[in-house]
């Protein structure tokens, strides 16, 4: 498959939007739009499983290359393996509900749309891109719509929320940049001049002296993306004011971005940055799992639940990543998927139940269930997925972890993975705390009897999610299967440079 | 030659009803979904019996006279790393094989019983959907051959437990008491997950056969595991101890047990399946399924296990004698009959007449079910007709319910121990097993037994003796008392089970190695529980058969010892304080305020620095010519200062 399609298709997308002369129209051409995403996602999943089948041991597959800025060195050149495969997956699958869920947006449609098509577009870039610098480019791509989606369709205190997000991400990127140009400056390709290519890049050595210095900037400005603790506090106020789709993209993919590259960036290209420092990751990771956990245990918006249980899951990511064997590794990018889906899930329903009610306060709410059963149901499983539900697919995420990190023999790493494992209590207790009082319980209010369940489009959304949920939860082989090899790879890049 | 992939019917059968009916089951499938629910567990009772029958008796014992285990199928379902994988697989062995076919029957059981007792309820048809879930999940996690299978269907079990608990999700105490028994599990399932987690460290593997291999014969396996230590206590102990907390947490023993009780809170037939007969014993089943590594290589593990036991059977049977609400004091005896199989379990030895305890604690299981899922839907019946749950407002129902009466006492006879209902011979070679092994816990062990039967004619007659009166409900005759059959036809057959099953010669079945094990009745030894039992049963007819105000006395002469035990021991308001005050006040709270002031402060800080400093700089680009001139002025005669004096130089 020509991966610029991914790239293509959104950016028609949001061109046609444009030109769209009404709500309707729009809304339509974004669905479709999304759907076709949906439907390259799969024949991506399945000429990969194909080709690997037919015995292609290539690293990367459906690579194509072109030249873009001959000065520098700066290529547009993309290829996928199965990491980027089941992250592109993700994508399609948290735009795809996003547009549905946002269906009755009335104020500036058109904007909105293309914006959101327009942050798809970064995504999808960012997870194909092989040259340091087109990943870059498509990451900035996926920040600054953020700035205005929160801004201006947002709730709340929206101007310091949208403000906050969108000065620390830009932070996190200023990071970014520093760090590519540090790896950039201390290569080779071959001919004298420096290069941007990833895979070229891991076949070289990065002195020592250079990686202890831009490893931790690299993986700092990666791991605000990623709501790494202490730069994680965008993550809560952006969250809450974003609206719903915002929020799904945001907490479903945004925060993704920076996992993947924490991974495929900074641990893959800096090994022995990576060893020296996984102390200090698995440190920062625990923290986020238990301190965003607790902080949770306090909150009473039912997007601030959220959004700091996703601090405390996106923990997760980083503890797999930094207990570098391959079962950890494959857990952070199991968990990747599943918390995007998981949280896009969540913020979805929080997102339908606001429009009725009118209030995320979790005391006003009450015996949603009875009155709006579907989003009921729908709040609930998201939240039985988020403390670790068998069946569901943060379950397999959370355990591939803790089985991986559990094979690191020493005492502060067992120590850590046993914090991490302590988490998933808590995390019961706050999810039992907010659905027992906002979906069961008694009904609060009596206008909460008339109010209307779900229509088709939020329906359709929620089943998408849930299909991909229990898809994973129920059958993980297959999502091991297409990951499991590449962190293999990863892995042995790691121990291979450090061997010698 | 076994039939062996039929056996996967048997759980796939209720997750297709689940399925069927949490789907449809509200537009399409309403009155019918009981039915439906009904027919699919007859089914896998039916293939349930036939496995057992041409387990035991077609294929019988192997070359050297035990019952091998079989894998009907395995499927590698989570591959970790070469040899440690989660498999979903079923096993069939002696015990997997009781536990289908006391699930099976329980749960059909449960299933025809419901249709009376939830009939108009709304929700019919996601009670039906939950009963199947929980249905489905308790064969998996007893099929299960791999110790993370277990984990898995564990969590599931639990997840039914805590839906169906939380049914009447309106009620906020059901929703409260649904939170807790998840979250004490939860807590408890910590321990089971961090010992899995040790355990297949270090055996590489998360295969039940495998694993005990590895940890039962000496082998590089074995050595490491055992020459690991940490805090002076071997990697093994550690191991089975957290596993056994999880199993604790499930069988609801001290000090995990605070569930319990509250779980009452959903309805009566599903506290009779789940919280009585089938989920609650799956910490004894999972000690059971381990029981080789705990016997043969990890004594201090199994101590672990009988102190445990013991101890939490006369705690519960203490509080049971307090209780009113005729619910909870069945909760708290099934915690004590858990106790019981449990301690027996730690009193066994491995092989031939040692394994007398784990023979004896699945026979006391086997019996168990059958009795107490009896005693439960007979209160159910009871709480139908008096729409209480105190006893208080019960009294002299033998009249107008004839057959829950009958039945009842023959539940209370069988958990007292009396001759020849059921748990009199199980619980019979539960003590001797005690006895030939520890004296200590035989002692206390027979004087729970006592207790078991004062408690339990407590309640009996002071539901069916006692004041006479139940005028509380004049619009409905005495006589129209009973439930429908499809209540009353479930309670006679638990019944003629409650005085049948314990003549089965268990040991010819079950026993630790597989091999037969031949147990003697020895008349004169249980000459003494029984005279024991039996006067337990007379106190209480002194004090319950009528209101005659004597119970009042003694506990007023008790005072405190009585309000102690009326208030559960205060474990329950320790927890409170605890979680309440403590974690959330002190952890909770910190971490939230931290996060908002200090993490978040340094951040909005420092862009308050920055604005502000931009704000002091600002007026230098005032957009006046003017001062401009002024800046260029000076700036253009520093930079001439500076050039002469560098000249100069």
């Amino acid at each position: 498959m020509n991966l610029s399609l991914l790239i293509l298709v959104p950016l028609l997308t949001a061109l046609v939007i444009l030109t769209c002369k009404n709500m309707y129209s729009v809304r339509w051409v974004a669905f479709i739009g999304s759907i076709v995403q949906l439907g390259l996602g799969g024949v991506l999943l399945f000429q990969y499983n194909a080709a690997r089948a037919a015995g292609n041991t290539a690293q990367m597959l459906f690579e194509s290359r072109a030249s873009w800025y001959q000065a520098l060195n700066i290529e547009y050149y993309v290829g996928v393996d199965g990491i980027s495969i089941a992250m592109i997956l993700l994508t399609a699958f948290v735009v795809t509900a996003g547009v549905l869920i946002s269906w009755k947006m009335d104020v500036l449609t058109k904007e909105f749309f293309f914006l959101i098509m327009l942050l798809s577009l970064g995504a999808y870039g960012f997870f194909i891109s092989l040259d340091l610098f087109t990943m870059f480019f498509f990451l900035e791509i996926a920040v600054i719509p953020k700035f205005l989606l929160i801004a201006i369709w947002g709730s709340g205190k929206k101007e310091y929320s949208a403000m906050k997000l969108a000065l620390m991400l830009m932070g996190g990127s200023a990071l970014v940049l520093i760090g590519i140009l540090g790896i950039y400056f201390n290569t080779n390709d071959g001919s004298g001049h420096h290069t941007f290519d990833i895979l070229k890049i891991s076949h070289q050595h990065i002195p020592i002296g250079i990686q202890t210095y831009f490893f931790p900037i690299l993986f700092t400005g990666f791991g605000v993306f990623t709501a790494m603790f202490p730069f994680h506090t965008w993550a809560p106020d952006g969250h809450s004011s974003a609206p719903t789709a915002a929020s799904m993209f945001l907490a479903g993919i945004s925060m993704k971005l920076g996992g993947y590259g924490c991974l495929r960036v900074a641990t893959y290209l800096m090994p022995e940055g990576a060893h020296q420092y996984s102390w200090a990751i698995i440190l920062v990771a625990t923290i986020a799992i238990i301190y965003g956990a607790f902080a949770t245990l306090m909150q009473k918006d039912l997007k601030y639940i959220n959004a700091y249980s996703s601090v405390s899951h996106c923990g997760f990511v980083l503890l797999g990543i930094g207990m570098l064997t391959k079962t950890a590794i494959t857990g952070a990018v199991m968990q990747m998927v599943s918390h995007g889906l998981m949280t896009a899930l969540f913020f979805g329903a929080i997102g339908m139940l606001y429009e009725r009610t009118h209030t995320r306060q979790v005391k006003q709410l009450g015996g949603l269930l009875k009155s709006i059963p579907f989003i009921g149901v729908v709040f609930m499983i998201a939240g039985l997925c988020s403390l670790g539900l068998p069946g569901l697919s943060g379950f397999v995420a959370e355990m591939t972890v803790f089985m991986g990190a559990w094979q690191v023999q020493e005492f502060w790493h067992r120590l850590a993975t046993i914090l991490a494992c302590a988490s998933i209590v808590v995390t019961a207790v706050y999810i039992l705390r907010a659905a027992g009082a906002s979906v069961m319980g008694p009904i609060k209010d009596e206008h909460f009897r008339a109010l209307k369940d779900a229509n088709w489009n939020e329906r359709l959304a929620s089943v998408l999610l849930l299909f991909a949920i229990v898809a994973i939860g129920m059958a993980p082989f297959w999502l091991t299967k297409l990951v499991g090899p590449d962190s293999q790879i990863i892995m042995d890049h790691l121990s291979n440079v450090v061997g010698h | 030659m076994l039939h062996s992939k039929i056996i996967a019917l048997v759980p796939l059968l209720p997750f297709a009803v689940f399925l069927l009916t949490g789907l449809f089951g509200r537009k399409y499938l309403k009155n019918f979904s009981g039915i439906l629910g009904t027919l699919s567990l007859l089914v896998a009772f039916v293939i349930s019996i036939y496995t057992a029958y041409e387990y035991f008796f077609i294929q019988g014992r192997d070359a050297n006279g035990i019952f091998e285990k079989i894998i009907a199928f395995k499927y590698t379902w989570l591959q970790f790393s070469p040899g440690v994988s989660i498999d979903m697989g079923v096993v069939l062995d002696p015990i997997s094989i009781m536990m289908i076919v006391v699930v099976t029957f329980i749960s059909l059981m449960v299933h025809i019983y419901s249709m009376g007792y939830m009939k108009g309820e709304e929700r019919y048809a996601t009670y039906y959907s939950f009963l199947s879930l929980f249905t489905f999940s308790m064969l998996g996690l007893v099929l299960a051959s791999n110790i993370f299978q277990i984990y898995i269907f564990w969590e599931l079990v639990g997840v039914s437990s805590f839906l169906l608990i939380g049914f009447y999700y309106d009620k906020p105490s059901a929703v409260a008491a649904a939170k807790k028994a998840f979250i004490v599990t939860r807590f408890a399932d910590l321990g089971f997950l961090i010992g899995i987690l040790i355990l297949a460290f270090y055996s590489g593997t998360l295969d039940f056969g495998t694993l005990i291999e590895r940890f039962t014969t000496h082998n590089e396996y074995y050595s490491a595991v055992t020459a690991a230590s940490f805090m002076g206590v071997s990697a093994l102990t550690w191991g089975l101890v957290l596993v056994f907390i999880g199993g604790a947490g499930k069988s609801a023993m001290f000090p995990f047990h605070v569930w319990l009780p509250d779980a009452m809170e959903g309805p009566t037939p599903v506290s009779a399946l789940i919280h009585a007969a089938t989920m609650v014993v799956a910490g004894v089943y999972l000690v059971a399924r381990l029981f080789p590594v705990f016997s043969l290589s990890c004594p201090p593990a199994l101590e672990v296990v009988t102190y445990v036991g013991i101890f939490s059977s006369l705690f519960a049977a203490l509080i049971a004698c307090t209780q009113t609400d005729i619910k909870r004091v069945l909760a708290y005896s099934t915690m004590s009959q858990i106790g019981f199989m449990m301690f027996a379990l730690g009193v066994s030895g491995y092989g031939g007449e040692h394994g007398l305890g784990y023979m004896a604690s699945m026979f006391h299981l086997f019996t168990h079910a059958m009795f107490k899922a009896l005693l439960f839907l007979g209160a159910g019946a009871v709480i139908h007709f008096v729409h209480s749950n105190d006893m208080k407002d019960m009294g002299g129902l033998r009249k107008s319910m004839p057959i829950t009466h009958i039945t009842f006492l023959i539940a209370c006879l069988a958990i007292a121990g009396i001759p020849p209902f059921a748990g009199f011979f199980s619980k019979e070679e539960i003590l001797a097993a005690a006895y030939a092994n520890n004296k200590p816990v035989f002692v206390v062990a027979i004087i729970t037994a006592g207790i078991t039967a004062f408690y339990m004619f407590r309640l009996y007659f002071n539901i069916f003796w006692n004041k006479e009166k139940i005028e509380n409900h004049s619009h409905e005759e005495h006589s129209h008392g009973e439930g429908p059959m499809t209540m009353l036809i479930p309670l006679s057959i638990l019944a003629i089970c409650a005085i049948g099953v314990g003549f089965i010669p268990f040991g010819k079945f079950v026993s630790s190695d597989g091999k037969e094990l031949i147990t003697e009745f020895n008349p004169m030894f249980s000459l003494g529980p029984v005279v024991l039992a039996l006067s337990g049963i007379l106190l209480a007819l002194f004090f319950y058969k009528k209101a005659n105000g004597k119970s009042d006395k003694v506990a007023e002469a008790l005072g405190g010892i009585y309000r102690a035990t009326y208030k559960k021991f205060y474990i329950d308001e320790i927890y409170l304080f605890i979680t309440k005050k403590v974690v959330f006040n002190l952890v909770g709270r910190p971490a939230a305020w931290i996060d908002k002031n200090i993490v978040d402060g340094v951040i909005n800080l420092s862009a308050t620095v920055a604005d502000n400093f931009s704000e002091a700089i600002r007026p230098i680009q005032s957009g006046k010519v003017q001062q401009y001139a002024i800046y260029f002025f000076i700036g253009a005669l520093s930079f001439a200062v500076l050039f002469i004096y560098f000249w100069k130089n």
